[in-house]
Order: structure tokens, then C-alpha cells, then sequence
């Protein structure tokens, strides 16, 4: 009988001591922070994470429900990224942000099937605006069609909106990210009149001398850049040996870190490049940020990277995943949300610059509402132009509108494709 | 004679500056393989590591800030020094020397008399651990590297091409310092090799082990040295390299621009690691100038290896290697 008894308390004490599960959010951090391109890859993964740890540590999580960062490492590679999504998707995972074109590619299918939400903001595939036809994938605030076409509305604002006979070159990663803009240029100089040159750069980009003697040959009045890691530092120090007019090189939002240009040193002053959120860490979520982060010894990194420009895409990937979450918990009326949730959110998803000012970002990025239609966003960038005595980045322009009237018809078309190549009916969006 | 033509000539000319730097990294695998028949996969990150080192040292960076603010809760990262560059790339080519006994006591010396494979694979476990090392030591933010080289087009040689010919030439003042380097590099190599003690030592023991070791020439002293000169030239990649394009982890792959030149020079030739940097160099460069605009470009990675194939059709030990003969 005491046998019985003690057995029977045992067993009591071990279900107390357990307790019912505690309920989480998942957010995965696809990170890269070893390898080729980890000098990009680490900023925005310490963004990210630390923005979630603000909200655990400042609010206790979102909606009163805790977050949980699951973190692994891609190296910027292909497979390793599948292998990252496949160990980490069954850990309750909302949504993932692969950070990579490849790999975005490789998930989008995978991701459908298992009804988790992608989001890959500023890159991956730019017909995933497409909401009807995409309905698990995401590309908000911006895609690089967009891109493509804010750099072209820039360069006619300061044109006095005529860039007729004008030659623009396109210097790219030749790679399908380095290719993405193409399409849009080709149809842009068609309405523009403008003459555009193609210029591909091999992986990895170390070396860019018969590149430069071309441009350096045909002086093209403006450079565009699709460049990531090293080929963006080769290739703004060989535009400086040639003595290209800085002003006049305008780079993707890959190609505008501080990674980018501190390299080159005073001979990077002037360059450009595009970006769909702000700068630098004059905001009021920076003050929370030290307080409950970095100085608490909690942040992901050193915190020595806190306002740099990748930085800053992570913590705004996060706001976003996070306004995203809040918004599902809001719609399904549950505290615990599950990915078909977080997908629901997303959809809904309304970014004001009240909420923005109310979340310590005034300003920070553009406000904008996602639809079922519209999985893209409004596609509205800014210009950054690089201070390299004051080492910083400074924005010279508001958020500029992209030319959705050349855009909108190659989004659609290349959905339709997808959509037929995968045997996909679009839905109807009400 | 047409712009083409100079145009033709510019790109042939930067096509031979290109391949003088292609051959500093080639040359720090020649002499590891010359003296071992090791083929050093690290060498690579080899040029990475000793740029980090460099970088940090004149920055005055502590090593391992990261690990030990973490570890231990502290705000550590740097000395508050700056160190001057010669004193910088002393203190560096120290820490190549203390690498390369590292690699001969811990590696090298557990696999005398091994096939050459498993030396290749130690060599592959080499470069991600030194990846590893460099990044815990250093960190994985891009870093400015400067020791005064000068950059940027050279305007005596375009001012007096252009009074010339009226085609004013571009030529990188960094790829003509690259090249002062590489031809003193080459000239200190080969009459280190001839005429000092060590040097015919360690032709001795490339011709073959057995032989030397049988008339009292320390093997191991030899890898300490083979590996020490191999650290020096990585660590002179490492500063052109680095020069160009800052000091990134990315620099480890400009091992991939090293193969072909080896593949065509030869393996054990120190001046085919320089001859086939230029052919690689200009060969390359024309292709992409001729042919590339045909096939859309970017052609420069793949025509590289194109080129060393066939060369390879008609001289498998590369222009300058030895020809490997083995008697069963």
C-alpha cells in the first residue's frame, strides 16, 4: 500500500513539475553568419533576433505570448537553407524570411505545401507579389522590378523628367538575382528612350577589370548595380579608379550597405543606392534597443552593429513579422497562433505611420496595406547616398512611386506561367 | 590605328596585370606542392587569415573581443593603438611562422609517409578551421586595408599613351606595384633556392624525401620552412587582394583564380606559377572582349579553366612542370 502511495505522489509531483507546455511564437532566422557573405548576413540576423528580444523583454512577447527565435545557419547556400527550413519547420515555425533568392526559390513549392507563410522582402521572386497565384509567399515592401523602376524615376527627377538618348548600363551579378531587373530596364528604355548596355559580372565579382574598361569605353551617363558581397566593393573601387562621377552610380538596396563602400574609402563619397526603409539610429526604438538589449547583454551580436543599414533591414523584417503576428492573433482571436494564422495576418497587414510613430519608427519605412491581390506592397523606395567623411549614409530623397504601368503586366504575366507550369488555378480574391 | 585596336591592347595590358595577381596566390600553392607534393586546398584562406591578422594588428583589434565579451560579459574591443604597417606586416608574417610549426607539429608530423590524399584532406580541414579561427578572431565585418599602395588609374601612363597614340591607357597603379612584388617575390624565391643552405635543402628534399633525409636533412625543419614561405606569400596575396577589395571573408575564393594558372604552369615551376598567371590573365580578358558580347558575357570564370584544359590536351604536367614518371 505505501508502495501504491509513493508511486501515486511521484507521479503527481512529475505532472506538477510539468506543468502545461508554454505557449510561444516561432520566428526561424535563416541566418548566414559564416562564409563569403556573412559580413551581410550577421547584421541582418542580429537585427532581426534583437527586435524579438526587445518585445520579450519590454512587452513580454506579442500579445502577452513570448516569441522564440530558432536560428540556423545557412552560409548563404542553396541546400544548407532547404536543410535549415526542413530541421526547423516542425518547431512551430510562422514564417521564414530566407534571405536569399535561391533559396526562396527552392522553398516557395515546399512552403505552399506545408501551409507556412514565406516572406522575402526586397528579394526572391517578384512575381510572388502575386497574391491570387502565391498565396504562401510574400515580398513586401518592395520587389526588384520596383527597384529597377525607382532608380529610373530617379534619375529622371533629376533629369528634369527627360532621359531621351541617355545610356544607362546595368551592371550586374550574373546570377537570376543579378538578372531580375532586366526585364523591367528593357521595358522602362523603351518608354523612356534611353539607351541600356548589360553588363554581366561572374560570381563572385573579385575581379571586374574588363567590366570597368567597358564602362570607362562607352561612359554610360549613369551605372545601375545588382551586386552582392564582394562584387559591390570591387566594383565602386574600380568605378573610383576610373573616376566614374560617384552621383551617377546607383546601386540596389544589396548593394547600399556600409560593407559596401567603407572599403573604398574617400572614393566612395557620392555613391547611391536605393533603399526601402531609413537610416541610420535616430529613432526611439534604438533607446529601447540599448536599454533592454544590447546593454542588458542580451543582444544577438556584439551590438556594435546596431543602426548600420543591414541592421536596420533585420529589425524592420522583424516589425513586420511581428505587426504581422499581432494582427493574426487579432483575426483569429487566439493568443497562439498557428502559420495558416500568421499567413492570415500578413494578408491583412496594415503598416500607418501612426503605428510606425507608435512602435518608436517614425518615418522608418513607407506605410502601406498588404491585400489578397497584392502580396507586393506599395513597392515605394528611397535614395541613400554615402557621406564617406561623415562615414554614413544619408537619405536625399522621399519615397519615390515605381512605374506599376510597366510593371503590373510582367508581375502578372510571369504569375501566369508559374501558375501553368505548377497547374495552380489562381483564387479569387473578394 | 583604330580605337578598337587600343582598346584591343588596353584590355590585353590589364589582362597581364590581372594574371601577376592571379600568380601571387598561385605561387604559395606551387611551393607547398615543390616541396612536399602536398596540394595545399588552405592556401586560399591562408591569404584571408594573414590579411585578418594584418588588419587587426594595425588596428590595434583585440583577438577573440567577441568570445571573450560574451564569455564574460565584457565591452572589449580594442587596444587603443594604431601599429604602423611595416611593424604590422612583421608581426603578421610572425604569426604565419607560429601557423606554419602549428600545422607541422599537429598535422604534418601524424601523417609522414601518407598518401598524398590524406594530406590533400588534412589540408581541407585546414582551411575551414582557419575560416573559423579568423572569424572568432577577427570577426566577420568588412575591414579597410591600407599600407600607402597606391590605387587608381596611373595618369603618367594615360597622359603619355594618349600623347602617343591619342588613346590614353588605363593601367591600375595597384596592379603595377602587383607586379614590382610578384617579379621581386619570383627573383628572392629563386636565389633563396640556389644559393643558401636552407634553399638546396628544400630542392633536395622536393626531388626526393628519402634521399634527403638520408643525408641528415630535417623533413620537418623543411615543412616549418616550406610553410613559413608559403604564410609570406599569402600574406603578400592577402594585401594586394585585400587592397582591392577589402579584407572580407570572400577573399578565400580567390583560390578558384589560382587553379587554372596551376593547371597551365605546372605545379612545381615557380616561374610557370607567373607565365601561366598571364597567359590565364590575357587569355581571359581578349575572350571576354571578342567573344563575350556573342554569348552574353561573363564569360571569364569558365574560359580560364577552358584554356587550362587545353593546354593540359597537350602538356598534362602544365607548361613548366615536371613530368611525373612512376615505374611499376
Amino acid at each position: 500500500m505505501k508502495m501504491k502511495v509513493k508511486i501515486a505522489a511521484a507521479a503527481l509531483t512529475a505532472v506538477m513539475a510539468a506543468g502545461p507546455a508554454l505557449a510561444e511564437l516561432v520566428f526561424p532566422s535563416l541566418s548566414y553568419r559564416t562564409g563569403p557573405y556573412a559580413a551581410g548576413g550577421a547584421p541582418f540576423a542580429d537585427g532581426y533576433t534583437d527586435y524579438f528580444t526587445l518585445l520579450n523583454e519590454r512587452d513580454g512577447g506579442i500579445g502577452g505570448v513570448k516569441t522564440r527565435v530558432v536560428e540556423c545557419e545557412t552560409g548563404y547556400n542553396t541546400e544548407k537553407g532547404v536543410e535549415c527550413y526542413e530541421a526547423t519547420k516542425g518547431e512551430g515555425s510562422l514564417v521564414y524570411q530566407p534571405l536569399s533568392t535561391g533559396i526562396t526559390y527552392q522553398l516557395i513549392p515546399k512552403a505552399s505545401a506545408d501551409g507556412i507563410p514565406l516572406h522575402t522582402m526586397g528579394y526572391g521572386r517578384t512575381s510572388a507579389a502575386d497574391g491570387t497565384v502565391f498565396k504562401w509567399a510574400f515580398n513586401y515592401p518592395a520587389n526588384y522590378w520596383q527597384g529597377a523602376s525607382v532608380a529610373i524615376n530617379h534619375i529622371l527627377d533629376i533629369n528634369g523628367g527627360d532621359i531621351k538618348g541617355k545610356k544607362i548600363a546595368l551592371l550586374y551579378h550574373n546570377s537570376a538575382y543579378g538578372k531580375e531587373p532586366i526585364r523591367t530596364l528593357e521595358g522602362l528604355s523603351k518608354k523612356h528612350g534611353f539607351e541600356l548596355s548589360l553588363i554581366p559580372v561572374d560570381h563572385p565579382g573579385q575581379e571586374q577589370k574588363s567590366q570597368w574598361l567597358q564602362i570607362r569605353r562607352e561612359k554610360p551617363d549613369y551605372v545601375l548595380m545588382w551586386g552582392w558581397g564582394v562584387m559591390n566593393q570591387v566594383a565602386i573601387q574600380e568605378a573610383a579608379n576610373i573616376r566614374f562621377p560617384m552621383e551617377n552610380f546607383i546601386g540596389i538596396w544589396w548593394s547600399g550597405s556600409e560593407n559596401d563602400v567603407l572599403p573604398a574609402g574617400a572614393a566612395a563619397n557620392g555613391y547611391k543606392a536605393l533603399n526601402f526603409h531609413n537610416v541610420g539610429s535616430d529613432y526611439p526604438i534604438f533607446d529601447d534597443i540599448r536599454k533592454y538589449v544590447v546593454d542588458a547583454g542580451k543582444a544577438a551580436g556584439s551590438g556594435d552593429n546596431v543602426g548600420t543599414v543591414l541592421y536596420n533591414r533585420g529589425l524592420y523584417a522583424a516589425m513586420l513579422a511581428a505587426e504581422a503576428a499581432r494582427k493574426a492573433q487579432e483575426l483569429s482571436g487566439k493568443k497562439d497562433i498557428t502559420p495558416a494564422d500568421m499567413r492570415d495576418g500578413m494578408e491583412a497587414l496594415e503598416i500607418t505611420e501612426a503605428r510606425m510613430a507608435e512602435l518608436g519608427m517614425p518615418n522608418f519605412g513607407p506605410a502601406f496595406k498588404v491585400t489578397c491581390e497584392n502580396h507586393g506592397g506599395p513597392g515605394k523606395a528611397a535614395v541613400q547616398q554615402w557621406d564617406a567623411e561623415a562615414k554614413q549614409w544619408k537619405m536625399i530623397s522621399d519615397f519615390y512611386e515605381p512605374d506599376m504601368e510597366v510593371i503590373q503586366p510582367l508581375i502578372k504575366a510571369d504569375a501566369e506561367a508559374y501558375a501553368k507550369e505548377n497547374d495552380i488555378t489562381p483564387r479569387e480574391c473578394k | 590605328m583604330s580605337d578598337t585596336f587600343f582598346f584591343a591592347m588596353e584590355v590585353a595590358l590589364n589582362g597581364l596585370m590581372a594574371g601577376v595577381m592571379y600568380s601571387l596566390v598561385a605561387l604559395g600553392f606551387v611551393l607547398i606542392f615543390k616541396a612536399s607534393g602536398v596540394f595545399n586546398y588552405a592556401q586560399g584562406v591562408m591569404a584571408l587569415f594573414a590579411a585578418l591578422t594584418l588588419v587587426g594588428i594595425q588596428n590595434g583589434q583585440i583577438p577573440f573581443a567577441h568570445v571573450i565579451n560574451a564569455t564574460f560579459g565584457t565591452h572589449l574591443s580594442t587596444f587603443g593603438w594604431n601599429v604602423p604597417s611595416f611593424l604590422a606586416i612583421l608581426l603578421t608574417l610572425g604569426v604565419m611562422i607560429l601557423f606554419a610549426i602549428l600545422v607541422e607539429r599537429l598535422v604534418l608530423k601524424h601523417l609522414v609517409n601518407q598518401e598524398p590524399i590524406i594530406l590533400f584532406m588534412a589540408t581541407i580541414g585546414l582551411a575551414f578551421f582557419l575560416e573559423g579561427l579568423g572569424d572568432l578572431m577577427w570577426g566577420s565585418e568588412i575591414k579597410k586595408l591600407d599600407v600607402g599602395l597606391p590605387q587608381g588609374v596611373s595618369d603618367t601612363i594615360e597622359r603619355v599613351t594618349y600623347e602617343w597614340f591619342g588613346y590614353g591607357f588605363f593601367i591600375d597603379k595597384l596592379d603595377i606595384v602587383a607586379a614590382l612584388v610578384a617579379t621581386v617575390l619570383v627573383i628572392v624565391l629563386t636565389l633563396f633556392s640556389r644559393y643558401t643552405k636552407h634553399g638546396r635543402a628544400l630542392r633536395a628534399v622536393a626531388d626526393d624525401h628519402q634521399a634527403a633525409l638520408s643525408v641528415g636533412i630535417s623533413l620537418r625543419f623543411i615543412w616549418v620552412l616550406v610553410w613559413s614561405i608559403a604564410g609570406f606569400v599569402a600574406l603578400v596575396a592577402g594585401i594586394m587582394w585585400g587592397t582591392k577589395s577589402g579584407v572580407q571573408f570572400s577573399l578565400s575564393l580567390i583560390a578558384l583564380k589560382a587553379l587554372p594558372v596551376l593547371m597551365l604552369g605546372g605545379f612545381t615551376s615557380i616561374p610557370g606559377a607567373i607565365v601561366g598567371g598571364l597567359i590565364i590573365g590575357v587569355g581571359e580578358k581578349l575572350f571576354e572582349f571578342f567573344i563575350g558580347p556573342l554569348v552574353g558575357g561573363a564569360t571569364e570564370n569558365w574560359f580560364a579553366y577552358v584554356l587550362a584544359l587545353i593546354f593540359l590536351v597537350f602538356r598534362p604536367q602544365g607548361l613548366f612542370g615536371e613530368k611525373i614518371i612512376e615505374r611499376v
